[in-house]
């Protein structure tokens, strides 16, 4: 699975055991007596880990920019690995992986959360929006253009984040001062010190009375 | 992290009987704490047991009292327009903390149960006993200057980082638990506990309960209080020092007073002394002086967190100036 190639989730040695363990333990080598000709394939070609790794995982069906999937994703995969590693959808960022920096914003179910602290499959049939579905084709959704015009970003690594968050802070209502909008971003944090800028984009989506 | 089984309850019920059967399993709610713990091997549960799914999320008006449900979202309850209206306190605290994002996932009964943020209860490295009992404590004689000042033991100078827990707590709110023998109540002043020799356990709920709500009495205090957070930032960080103040005024005269206190202890700390103080007397910035006084009169620093006796002191003189003010 993709998201072995993170960190978290590389197999280890302990892993793989735990893994025979679980195959011994579940009997599955006694089901095999009777199990689908499949089965008794993987088993004769010492497949059990493959095996094993199917049953530890579980089924999510979530939607992800108007896209549906339905997957097999071990229950410890965050939202933010399942994004990155398995859609390949990048443009959500890993800054902290612990809830301090909002790098990792997503609108689930039209609400801003934090996707390194969602497990993904708790996320069973969540409508799931990240950076990637805000423009229509070519045409870049108001925010994204705002954050350009007003340089809401020097690195931009904290970008998507704070574009994701803007958005719902103004849904909210909660962008109807320049104290009120530093309040309600402070989920954001910008290594770049762009605050400010951000700040005006933000105001600037406010007041251009746009559909966001 | 640990790779794990999770099942969705769909009853209360089921919710307490799955977990029961279970040697280490632990309920889900929001994660925000959990998940984050579970990433640094904090704790490793085999099983989850996701509560999402429960009937637990309504804010309910009833005469003499407001039920809150354990599932119900910080942010939901901090922008209720009857809460606000009611229980400003509570709504102050709850903005107070964290982010819009993680207020958007956190849950009533999560925040109850959220560890501390003693930086060696985090480092795995390091000797802890909340985290491994008998393994000894980091803070005492190391770095702590976000400890305790009240309350603290031999065994853990922490603090509990909630905020929505002091405003509950001055507000003299009820849970509501479910466990494997039926449902209890618990006062919230008592549903917190100090660490005395066995800082592993947080509060006094069993780990096979459950928090189903939480309970208000209707109160006097909703023109005149406030939440003070003192912290590092303007946003988005824990409490050094933070107030809970409620006042019931007629004309100047303090009818009842509610004082608790965040980031002192471990639990949110009722100021029961100063609050007789208060009764009866006039506003002026003496009494509430006094008060301050008063209040913190207990308290012991441990080095570098010693500031937080004056702190605490001005803390609550300044939540009562403007809790009076309103
Ligand atoms: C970066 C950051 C900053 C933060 N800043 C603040 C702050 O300034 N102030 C503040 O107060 N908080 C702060 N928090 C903490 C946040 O408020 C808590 O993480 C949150 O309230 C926990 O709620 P949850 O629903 O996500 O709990 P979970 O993580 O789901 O659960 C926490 C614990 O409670 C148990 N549990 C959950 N619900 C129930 C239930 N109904 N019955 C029994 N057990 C249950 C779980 O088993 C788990 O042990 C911050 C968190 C982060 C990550
Ligand atoms: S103060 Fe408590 S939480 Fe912190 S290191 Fe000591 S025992 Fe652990
Ligand atoms: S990566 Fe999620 S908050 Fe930092
Ligand atoms: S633009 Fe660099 S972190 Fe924000």
């Amino acid at each position: 699975m993709a998201s072995k190639k993170t960190n978290e989730n590389k197999v280890t040695p302990e892993d793989a055991n735990s893994r025979r363990d679980f195959i011994k333990k579940s009997g599955l080598f006694t089901a095999l007596a009777l199990a689908p000709p499949s089965l008794v394939m993987a088993s004769e070609n010492k497949w059990d880990e493959k095996i094993a790794e199917y049953l530890e995982t579980v089924p999510l069906s979530i939607e992800v920019n108007g896209a549906k999937h339905n997957l097999n994703i071990e229950p410890r995969t965050t939202l933010l690995d399942l994004l990155r590693e398995q859609l390949q959808l990048t443009g959500t960022k890993k800054g902290c992986d612990h809830g301090q920096c909002g790098a990792c914003t997503v609108h689930v179910d039209g609400i801003r959360i934090l996707s390194c602290l969602s497990l993904a499959s708790m996320q069973q049939n969540a409508k799931v929006v990240t950076i990637e579905g805000l423009s229509s084709g070519k045409k870049l959704h108001p925010m994204q253009e705002a954050f350009i015009k007003n340089d809401g970003f020097q690195c931009g690594y904290c970008t998507p984040g704070q574009i994701m968050s803007g958005i719902a802070c103004i849904k909210e209502g909660h962008a109807n001062s320049r104290e009120e909008i530093s309040e309600y971003m402070s989920g954001n944090i910008c290594r770049c010190g762009a605050y400010h800028n951000i700040v005006d984009a933000i105001i600037e989506v406010k007041e251009g009375g746009k559909l966001i | 992290m640990k790779n794990f089984q999770i099942i969705k309850a769909l009853s209360a019920n089921s919710a307490v009987t799955s977990l029961s059967k279970e040697a280490d399993a632990k309920f889900i709610a929001g994660g925000t704490n959990l998940v984050d713990l579970m990433k640094k091997n904090i704790t490793a549960p085999d099983k989850l047991v996701d509560i999402n799914g429960l009937d637990l999320k309504k804010i309910e008006f009833l005469k003499g009292k407001t039920v809150i449900g354990a599932l119900a979202k910080n942010s939901d309850v901090a922008s209720d327009k009857e809460i606000k209206e009611h229980f400003p306190l509570l709504s102050l605290a709850l903005a107070a903390g964290a982010s819009q994002q993680i207020r958007n996932m956190a849950t009533v009964g999560g925040n109850m149960l959220q560890r501390t943020r003693c930086s060696y209860f985090y480092n795995t490295d390091m000797p802890c006993n909340k985290r491994v009992p008998k393994s000894g404590c980091g803070a005492i004689g190391g770095s702590n200057r976000m400890s305790a000042v009240f309350g603290a033991s031999e065994s853990c100078i922490a603090v509990h980082p909630s905020d929505m827990c002091v405003a509950l707590a001055a507000l003299d709110a009820v849970v509501t638990v479910e466990g494997p023998k039926g449902s209890r109540k618990i006062d919230f002043k008592d549903f917190h506990r100090l660490p005395g020799n066995t800082p592993e356990k947080d509060t006094v709920l069993d780990p096979k309960e459950l928090i189903t709500s939480v309970e208000i009495p209707e109160n006097n205090f909703a023109k005149n209080s406030h939440y003070l957070k003192i912290r590092d930032r303007t946003s988005y960080a824990f409490a050094l020092v933070s107030v809970a103040a409620a006042l019931d005024l007629k004309g100047k005269k303090i009818n009842d007073v509610r004082l608790a206190m965040g980031g002192v202890a471990h639990k949110p700390w009722r100021l029961t002394e100063a609050e007789k103080f208060l009764k009866g007397k006039e506003v002026s910035e003496t009494v509430f002086k006094q008060a301050a006084d008063l209040a913190m009169k207990e308290a012991v620093g441990y080095g570098d967190n010693n500031f937080k006796l004056t702190l605490g002191k001005n803390a609550i003189a300044e939540a009562l100036t403007i809790a009076a003010s309103k």
